[in-house]
């Protein structure tokens, strides 16, 4: 049970760092990204890439980071922008299309073979912490767990306390009066999808490292992320923390009652949190809530 | 002083009249093919007709409703599973695959009551989870075995010419129905409500259209098509392999037919499952790099050409070739105007 616990709140920090990203993009520029997974996946090619150039794995985060800066960049000026002032249908439509061509280029260049990341690192894959009472932790889900604390810690405090972050959520409550105000919220959502997608590399090195992954690997990846947003909710990007926390719980429960049952118990409590929104549910429970205060 | 002219209302004009004839043709052509081509080239016209029921459902979702959904393979996939586990029950398939779009409505129905409350991208993906879900358990099922799949073996009872007449013949009738179902709807009061939530869904609101209502018929409409073709798709492969049925190509498929024809427009979806049609048969056999142009179309579509092919011919058209709205002509002299 213990057990169970322990690495339902490990897994969590997985799926915190790979829903960040979607968050970000969603509560600033009210796009949901159906390209997220895809990208995700793009950019753990990425690192295997460099790997096999012998590059060292932290020094090939950093040049990712930069490569998909600039590719954030490129997708917003080239497709999110045009794309985004065709209403609401246009983004969804346009970044699903972009899932499928990059799915479909990756297995073209990479072939269907499912890649790690783990040798890069040696024995840290296999290295486990040892807990009082005989429970043993692995080294990389914790590493992976404090990763997410920190991307999301760093996104809040930037949001929060820094100019750009002011300027970012400026433009996504009213991008003409932000503009009025000297902003350019072009540029400012440009350099948002930027942040959005080097919080995809954080993920995709998880992803690399705890798992194997194939050119396919986008759709799982973005399923869980979307889960985790909806089970959060918008606001705080400690949110996703927490939604992501739900879900490796009810995954973890529903592993434990069927060997298949891991991905049936998230989607399960995906339904729940969808049900558990409904405006007539939410308004009966709302006026219980008060009944019960006046009493 | 203004003076009035007489205003005359018609709902269809040439355009209409000239369509409807090339549409009877091709339901004929379509009907004679077992005696004009054979076997496979039955199989040919039920995919055809496969994919012109998924365009017309999915653009009826997306191009009114303005729902958006990466999981009307929960539809496509449930009628197939549902028409292997009656006949697997005892029940003629071809029975089976009616009750099976049936249950699709049922589906449709109940999935409405929950999911219509979410909007944009959360419905998108929440149909997705729901599509996943249901191709989940379907794999859980012992007679599928997980992704190994099953097939329609009750079709056996019929032999091989029969069979492939049949399937032609229901996929046309139930092509028809669904089509014929889509154009009466939008013709009659709930029509206009849909047309105004496709336009504008907040001034329709504020004009007393029940948007929820509306979107519940589209939805449920649109959720019957799709298991008709999941079904129509079965009997004419007879493999069932989960993977096959709930993939995520279908959805890719259908975005890329309705922005190519043209969203919002029945005539759009027609034409995009056509070219769709000729497409796959000609580059079907590339593989990924069929699906990596296909995705590029469909982007490129989207945000140059987001009214598609039909958006791009139709105002060259006097009137409406599928009419769904009225033709206003002013008695005096010939000059008309669209509603």
């Amino acid at each position: 049970m213990t057990g169970l616990v322990i690495n339902a709140v490990l897994l969590a920090g997985y799926y915190a760092v790979l829903a960040t990203g979607l968050a970000f993009m969603y509560s600033v520029m009210n796009i949901i990204n159906l390209a997220h997974g895809a990208i995700i996946v793009l950019a753990a090619y990425g690192l295997h890439v460099l790997g096999m150039q012998g590059v060292a794995l932290p020094f090939g985060v950093v040049i990712m980071c930069a490569v998909m800066f600039a590719f954030g960049i490129v997708l917003h000026k080239t497709v999110l922008s045009r794309a985004s002032g065709g209403g609401e249908l246009l983004p969804l439509l346009a970044t699903f299309g972009i899932a499928i061509i990059l799915d479909n280029l990756m297995f073209q260049i990479f072939g269907a073979d499912n890649l790690s990341l783990a040798p890069l690192v040696g024995d840290l894959s296999w290295a486990s912490f040892e807990l009082p009472g005989n429970i043993f932790v692995g080294q990389l889900s914790v590493y992976i767990l404090a990763a997410a604390i920190i991307v999301i810690g760093l996104i809040e405090t930037l949001m929060r306390r820094t100019e750009l972050g002011h300027r970012i959520r400026a433009t996504s409550q009213d991008s003409a009066t932000a503009s009025l105000l000297g902003i350019n919220p072009s540029r400012t959502a440009a350099i948002a999808t930027g942040i959005a997608l080097v919080t995809g590399v954080f993920a995709a090195t998880a992803l690399g490292l705890r798992s194997a992954w194939g050119p396919y690997s986008g759709a799982a990846q973005l399923l869980f992320a979307f889960e985790v947003v909806v089970i959060g909710g918008i606001g705080s990007m400690w949110r996703v923390l927490a939604g992501a926390l739900v879900l490796a719980i009810a995954q973890s429960i529903g592993a434990a009652i069927h060997p298949q049952g891991f991905l049936i118990g998230g989607h399960i409590a995906f339904l729940v949190a969808v049900f558990y929104r409904l405006p007539t549910w939410r308004m009966t429970l709302t006026a219980r809530r008060q009944s019960r205060a006046k009493v | 002083m203004i003076t009035q002219a007489p205003l005359t209302l018609v709902r269809s004009g040439t355009t209409a009249r000239v369509t409807l004839l090339l549409l009877a043709l091709a339901a004929v052509i379509l009907a004679a093919l077992p005696w004009l081509s054979g076997v496979g080239g039955s199989g040919r016209a039920v995919a055809l007709l496969v994919y012109i029921l998924l365009a017309v459902m999915w653009n009826a979702l997306a191009g009114f409703a303005g729902l958006v959904s990466i999981g009307q393979t929960l539809f496509f996939g449930v009628a197939a599973y549902v028409t292997i586990r009656l006949a697997d029950a005892g029940i003629d398939p071809y029975l089976a695959i009616l009750l099976a779009i049936a249950a699709g409505a049922v589906l449709g129905w109940i999935t409405s009551l929950f999911m219509l409350s979410l909007s944009g991208g959360e419905f998108a993906i929440g149909m997705w989870v729901l599509s996943s879900l249901a191709h989940l358990c379907v794999n859980l099922d012992p007679l599928i075995q997980g992704e190994t799949g099953t097939s329609l073996i009750a079709l056996n009872a019929y032999d091989i010419e029969t069979r492939s007449t049949l399937t032609l013949w229901l996929a046309l009738a139930v092509t028809l129905a669904i089509l014929a179902a889509l154009v009466v709807l939008l013709r009659s009061s709930t029509g206009a409500a849909i047309t105004a939530i496709r336009d504008d869904e907040i001034g329709a609101r504020s004009i007393g259209v029940d948007v929820i209502r509306t979107k519940r018929i589209v939805f449920v409409l649109a959720a019957t098509g799709t298991a008709a073709a999941g079904a129509l798709w079965l009997a004419s492969n007879t493999t069932f392999q989960p993977r096959a049925y709930f993939g995520v190509q279908w959805t890719a498929y259908m975005l890329f037919m309705v922005l190519v024809g043209g969203l919002g427009r029945i005539e759009g979806a027609l034409i995009g499952a056509l070219l769709f049609f000729v497409i796959e048969t000609l580059f079907g056999g590339f593989g990924a790099w069929y699906l990596v142009g296909l995705g590029m179309v469909a982007v490129l579509f989207a945000l140059f050409l987001p009214n598609g092919l039909w958006g791009w011919i139709s105002p060259s058209l006097p009137g409406e070739a599928i009419p769904t709205g009225y033709l206003i002509f002013e008695k005096t002299d010939n000059s008309r105007e669209e509603k």
